[in-house]
């Protein structure tokens, strides 16, 4: 009797991974809450980091105070007023900008004082102006103190050479930036947003769909059959496997396409690199749905202990550099840390394998742990 | 000599974060081509019981085998030996019928020829034919409960485990799916059929009755009857209040239990003597008569739980009388709630008399909350209006709540507020305050003997407490009309009495009650019932003239689920055509 039963559990073993997976497929296709997480939340994702969000600052609001109205202060306003990066509102008084200032209205105020001229004048030829930024914003604070700077400077610069006081200067610096050459700010979100969208599918809808069929008494169904545990949870991650990866190629696609992204490495590189991600997705999202069996707990879990880690700590939308130290250590056990910078190296710069086997090694060895504490945790039984 | 297939060996289970234990040294045993009711109120350990026996969950002690096998060591095998139907039914709702049942047979390794002759026959078996493209999420209960059935018994198992397989269904389909289990007995195969119903319990071979987790009786019903056989009479011909003569009657000595059933009332005696019974009668009501009646399941289980909490309720005497000002104190006049394209209720129309208890009586999804929710205020309708106390509900319902007391479905409790601290808040929330508030309170406590309970949180409540705190929670604004949604659905017999004792009271004192359930037995209690069925009230009437209209040859004294069948059936057919 006993050798029956061995013999039906390897006999059986493909037969029911394919029923489970067929299972799974249907659900996927007719449940809409995988089709908006999958797929809709992906696109409205993109949509946001290609066309909402922009790192960079042109056309920053500020007022320009001009006290003094001689051709020097006049010279500077207008390097001001035809500069890209800002929007400028040109008063005699500071008082009439105090009220857009503390509206938000303006994002900072330069003062141009009466004396300026005449401190040009002077031997030192040291001439202040006044720059006010607003501290509540401090990312706002900083753009315009460090663009009012270069501005400055390039206006000195030209006052040099046209007043021909020094000469050509000796050293000129022409900045040329490499690999995302126009400094476009979404060429690096929108490569970066695709790892928030693997870890949405990877981790939070695994961890749904496990935990619905806790809530639903499905699980306990299908564990009084002779399917084996290995079975039943390969048979979910090979599903939610497919899902994510069509889900990348479908977001890859409107990356290249829409937003026009260089992807200069290569496609079987990304979906190595992607498929290695996933090892360490998908295991969060199982552990995460062994620990939790209620479907909005395993929401909660997920978003806080993946979705926005990967979001804040994985250097897509922050600097991992500029990071208190603690925290640059807890990026370490990020997996999307290692997807985000893979991923901007395969569409930014190329495949470069020096800086991709690092971070591929990364994630393989998160995965590892992950899946071995839930392998301590899942066993085919209800407690 | 029996022979057996499960054996359950002092079995106990303690889940981690619980006090109590969910099952204490359990020890019984299955036999061959036998079904065993496994019976006993919500929390008495029937799932956590069958689980052990599915091999899903680890026993803290002892062991349990199925023919050779250990649960736990051979829990591979024992999962080929076994068909098992949870409580929702283990049914994937986003596949059709088909789907479900190819899953399930592929997991089951039914394959092939065997497959398709399978499925031919649990199909007709099922008379799910029709509907096997139909996803398993738009199918009624009785037929998701049959598909459950049929997925678990693809092949054909030695032991089919079903988990309260009655809940939620109406009484037509339950009577279909237990027709369908005893043709699976003649093939040999063992049923283990969990149940919070005494009356379908009582129709099983075997009986284990479970509660507080502790097995109380393992055996045939019938022996158990056998222990209160000759102490069962009814009192009919009742000339007086029929409510206020049970209270009287259970205050005597000699008398163990007893209930309202129709016009009737129906008594369990502590020794055969009926002297001191008859005594009383020809006192209270000469007119009254004492019949000898068969006993049922239900008095066993309150014989060996030591009898009924007798007639008492400190909660009635407690309550200033109330004073009938008018005829009818709640009314609906064609209510409707539409939810998109589904009606859920449909054209409701209702009048009840002060002091009268009332009861909505159909199966789960019928529109009996819908209507209650409606008939409080809860719930907007799409059409008709309804009234308490004069007060119209859409045009005051502020004032119109303040008359009215709730006990919504599954007692709904702050779960994580201690005892005082619900009380507390559902005082605030009825506007009592200061003095009037503490004094409510204070007498909540000593009324329902909530004292050593007090700073406990609510959830870690014994069911009958959190019953008796959601009561009280109700009723200490002193409302004219007080709402019970499903008041004892699970709960164990004998708080079910004492729950009843307090509504008889309640209506002595001329509070009005409108109740739901799906209870027949409860339904008795009723002075008048409407019978809801697809969102309809499709009769009205006391349960003796609903039950009166039913009598046929074959089956003279029907009880009333028999009519609810038997008006379902003529409903259904009506309507076909």
């Amino acid at each position: 009797m006993q050798n029956k039963f061995l013999k039906l559990r390897i006999n059986g073993r493909f037969r029911r991974l394919k029923a489970l997976m067929v299972k799974e497929f249907y659900q996927i296709i007719r449940d809409p809450s995988s089709i908006l997480i999958s797929v809709v939340l992906p696109l409205v994702l993109l949509f946001i980091y290609g066309f909402g969000i922009s790192l960079d600052a042109n056309h920053v609001k500020i007022g320009l105070v001009l006290e003094d109205t001689s051709p020097d202060a006049q010279s500077f306003a207008k390097s001001l007023t035809d500069s890209r990066y800002f929007d400028v509102t040109v008063v005699k008084d500071r008082r009439e900008l105090d009220k857009d200032f503390l509206r938000g209205a303006i994002r900072g105020i330069v003062v141009i004082p009466s004396y300026f001229s005449a401190f040009r004048q002077r031997q030192d030829n040291v001439a202040p102006i006044q720059v006010i930024g607003d501290g509540s914003e401090p990312n706002t604070a900083n753009f315009v103190q460090n663009y009012l700077q270069l501005t400055w400077q390039n206006w000195l610069q030209q006052e040099r050479i046209s007043s021909k006081l020094s000469g050509i200067p000796l050293i000129n610096a022409q900045p040329r930036f490499w690999y995302n050459e126009e400094l476009k700010s979404h060429n690096f979100l929108v490569p970066g947003s695709l790892a928030i969208i693997m870890t949405l599918i990877g981790t939070l809808l695994t961890a749904l769909v496990i935990s619905r069929e806790w809530e639903r008494g499905t699980m306990e169904a299908v564990m009084s059959t002779p399917v084996t545990i290995v079975e039943l949870l390969f048979a979910k991650l090979l599903s939610y496997y497919i899902l994510a990866m069509a889900s990348m190629l479908m977001c890859v696609t409107f990356t290249v396409l829409l937003y026009q992204v260089p992807l200069r490495g290569s496609w079987w590189v990304l979906t190595l690199v992607s498929s290695i991600f996933l090892f360490p997705a998908l295991g969060t999202g199982l552990l995460i749905s062994t620990t939790s069996k209620s479907q909005i707990i395993a929401a909660q879990i997920s978003i806080v202990s993946a979705f926005l880690p990967a979001f804040i700590l994985s250097g897509f939308l922050f600097e991992i550099s500029s990071m208190p130290l603690p925290i640059q250590i807890l990026t370490y056990i990020i997996p999307a840390r290692y997807f985000v910078s893979c991923l901007q190296t395969l569409f930014l710069v190329g495949t470069v394998w020096g800086l991709l086997w690092s971070n591929m090694l990364a994630m393989i060895a998160l995965g590892i742990v992950v899946f071995m504490v839930t392998a301590h945790y899942t066993v085919k039984r209800l407690d | 000599m029996k022979e057996f297939l499960v054996n359950i060996n002092n079995v106990s289970k303690q889940f981690e974060k619980e006090a109590r234990a969910a099952l204490q040294g359990i020890t019984a045993s299955i036999p061959k081509g036998e079904i065993v009711g496994l019976a006993g109120p919500d929390g008495s350990g029937k799932t956590t019981l069958i689980r052990l026996i599915a091999g899903l969950l680890l026993p803290t002690q002892g062991t349990i085998t199925i023919g050779d096998y250990d649960t736990i060591k051979n829990a591979s095998f024992v999962h080929h030996l076994i068909g098992y139907m949870p409580q929702k039914f283990g049914l994937y709702e986003d596949l059709t019928v088909l789907q479900n049942l190819n899953l399930y047979a592929d997991l089951r390794g039914v394959t092939g020829e065997e497959k398709s002759q399978v499925f031919n026959k649990l199909l007709f078996f099922t008379g799910l034919q029709p509907f096997i493209d139909r996803l398993a999420k738009a199918l009624s209960g009785g037929m998701k409960q049959k598909l459950g059935l049929a997925c678990a018994l693809l092949k054909k198992p030695a032991l089919l485990l079903l988990d309260e397989p009655s809940v939620g269904v109406d009484p037509l389909s339950r009577r279909e799916l237990w027709k369908m289990v005893h043709e699976l007995l003649e093939e040999g195969i063992s049923v283990v059929w969990s149940t919070a119903y005494l009356d379908e319990a009582e129709k099983c071979d075997t009986v284990l009755l479970l509660n507080d987790g502790k097995l109380l009786y393992n055996g045939s019903p019938s022996t158990l009857c056998k222990n209160v056989q000759g102490r069962v009479f009814k009192i009919t011909d009742i000339s007086r209040n029929r409510r206020n003569l049970l209270t009287q009657v259970l205050n005597q000595d000699n008398v163990m239990d007893g209930i309202i059933q129709g016009h009737d009332v129906r008594v369990v005696l502590k020794e055969s003597s009926t002297l001191s019974i008859e005594k009383f009668l020809s006192e209270f009501d000469p007119k009254a008569k004492l019949v000898a009646d068969s006993p049922r399941f239900e008095d066993a289980f309150i014989d060996i739980l030591g009898g009924g909490p007798g007639g008492f309720s400190a909660l009635a005497e407690s309550l200033p009388k109330i004073e009938a000002k008018q005829d009818v104190i709640i009314e609906a006049k064609g209510l409707t709630k539409r939810f998109g394209s589904f009606t859920a209720a449909d054209d409701i129309t209702l009048s009840i008399r002060p002091g009268e208890i009332f009861g909505l009586l159909g199966p789960n999804g019928a529109g009996k909350t819908t209507t209650f929710k409606m008939m409080c205020g809860l719930l907007k309708p799409t059409h008709g209006s309804a009234s308490v106390n004069g007060v119209d509900l859409q045009k005051a319902p502020g004032e119109a709540r303040g008359h009215i007391g709730y006990m919504a479905q599954k007692f709904s409790l702050y779960d994580t507020l201690s005892l005082l601290q619900n009380l507390e808040f559902f005082a605030g929330i009825y506007n009592l305050t200061g003095k009037q508030k503490k004094k409510a309170i204070d007498q909540m406590i000593d009324i329902f003997n909530f004292k050593s309970y007090v700073n406990d949180t609510a959830h870690i409540l014994p069911l009958g407490f959190k019953q008796r705190l959601a009561l009280s929670c109700a009723v200490m604004h002193h409302p004219a009309v007080l709402f019970l949604d499903e008041p004892t659905s699970g709960v164990d017999p004998i708080t079910r009495r004492e729950f009843w004792n307090h509504i008889n009271g309640l209506v002595r004192r001329g509070v009005t009650i409108m109740v739901t359930t799906h209870f027949m037995d409860e339904a008795e209690n009723c002075d008048r019932i409407a019978l809801v069925y697809r969102s309809k009230i499709i009769r009205t009437g006391t349960p003796d003239s609903l039950k009166e209209a039913a009598k046929t040859l074959d089956n003279p004294t029907p009880t009333l689920e028999d009519a609810f069948i038997q008006i379902i059936q003529q409903y259904d057919m009506t309507n076909a055509k």
